[in-house]
């Protein structure tokens, strides 16, 4: 079985397990369906992947594709773009060094930044995502194996999230509430966080 | 004849609209709805989006009129789906509302304007006054 195709079984798995949070979530904030549309797109993914599969890029394409098509909410174009973005710098490939998930976690944010049009600080997916990508860089520039960098990485997204709860949303649904969007956390970035942590555990089990 | 896709969170709209605009520009076949899911949901599906337009070109070129939210989102990932697979197709969005806008774009397509002009048919639809 590829490596690829389990690591993202493992995030397919965790996004469904999370599906009603996610939901309840953007029930707070939003229009109540990330939870929904996220396990309807990464069941879809599941589908159309095959457990043969071990190009990492061609793989994560498979599964950008999908998700641009079957998510259905503003995280379909988002998270398809950023497994897009990410495959294309993987093509043939069949693991990664640290250096190579730095690329991909950096190459997935400027997917997200390129179709989302965000920066830090506006209660997205990428407030997880931009900390979590400066804490794995750090970790490897001083030596650390991708495990412990991927943990690194998980703290920073974790703390992201609680960061989105303090602050106040300017994109997509959740800005037509102004003020009223603090105290929540963001769902975005709470799918970005479960699927790091899922990314983290292959490497743990693997 | 330029194309025109119409990109909803609804098929219902999508397919809605698309009727109203036929209407008004008979003999134009290039008008082409891309709304929801597969499965009927609501949502906006980039792929779905990227049929639609490869139906609506006729070598002249795609306006694309999309809702809320993702819809704009999913209709550029269409574009660049395109664009990877090099179609050579010239789609572009229209920064106007869908009903207004797409009657504008029909009228002006169906009469053989540009692309450019369509564009601007479509965009200048926001300025119309109702009252």
């Amino acid at each position: 079985m590829g490596g690829v195709y389990k690591c993202i079984s493992l995030i397919a798995e965790r996004i469904t397990e999370n599906k009603d949070f996610l939901t309840e979530l953007d029930r707070e904030i939003g229009d109540s369906d990330h939870g929904i549309n996220m396990a309807r797109g990464f069941a879809a993914v599941m589908e159309k992947l095959s457990p043969e599969d071990s190009d990492i890029g061609a793989t994560l394409k498979k599964a950008g594709m999908t998700l641009l098509s079957k998510v259905g909410g503003a995280s379909g174009p988002l998270y398809g773009t950023a497994y897009m973005e990410a495959g294309k710098i993987t093509a043939g490939k069949t693991e990664l060094n640290p250096s190579d998930m730095k690329a991909v976690i950096e190459s997935a944010i400027a997917g997200i930044q390129k179709r989302g049009k965000a920066v830090k600080g506006e209660k997205t997916m990428l407030d997880a995502l931009i900390p979590a990508c400066e804490s794995f860089s750090e970790s490897i520039a001083h030596g650390a194996d991708m495990i412990a960098a991927l943990e690194s990485a998980c703290e920073s997204a974790r703390e992201g999230v609680e960061y989105t709860k303090t602050i106040i949303a300017t994109k997509g649904r959740a800005s037509y509430l102004g003020e009223r969007s603090i105290g929540h956390q963001d769902p975005g970035a709470t799918s970005a966080l479960i699927t790091l942590e899922a990314i983290r555990d292959y490497y743990k089990g693997a | 004849m330029v194309g025109i896709v119409i990109v909803s969170h609804s098929w219902k709209i999508a397919e809605g609209v698309c009727d109203l605009a036929r209407e008004m520009a008979h003999g134009h076949e290039g008008i082409i709805p891309a709304g929801g899911l597969d499965d009927g949901s609501t949502g906006t599906d980039a792929e779905k989006i990227a049929n639609a337009i490869v139906e609506a070109d006729t070598g002249d070129g795609v306006v694309i009129l999309a809702d809320i939210g993702s819809a704009i989102m999913s209709a550029e990932s269409a574009i660049e789906i395109l664009e990877e697979e090099e179609r050579g197709i010239n789609a572009v969005i229209a920064d106007a509302p869908i009903v207004e806008g797409a009657v504008c774009a029909v009228v002006e397509a169906a009469g053989g304007g540009s692309i450019e002009s369509v564009l601007t048919a479509a965009e200048e639809s926001r300025e119309a006054n109702k009252l």
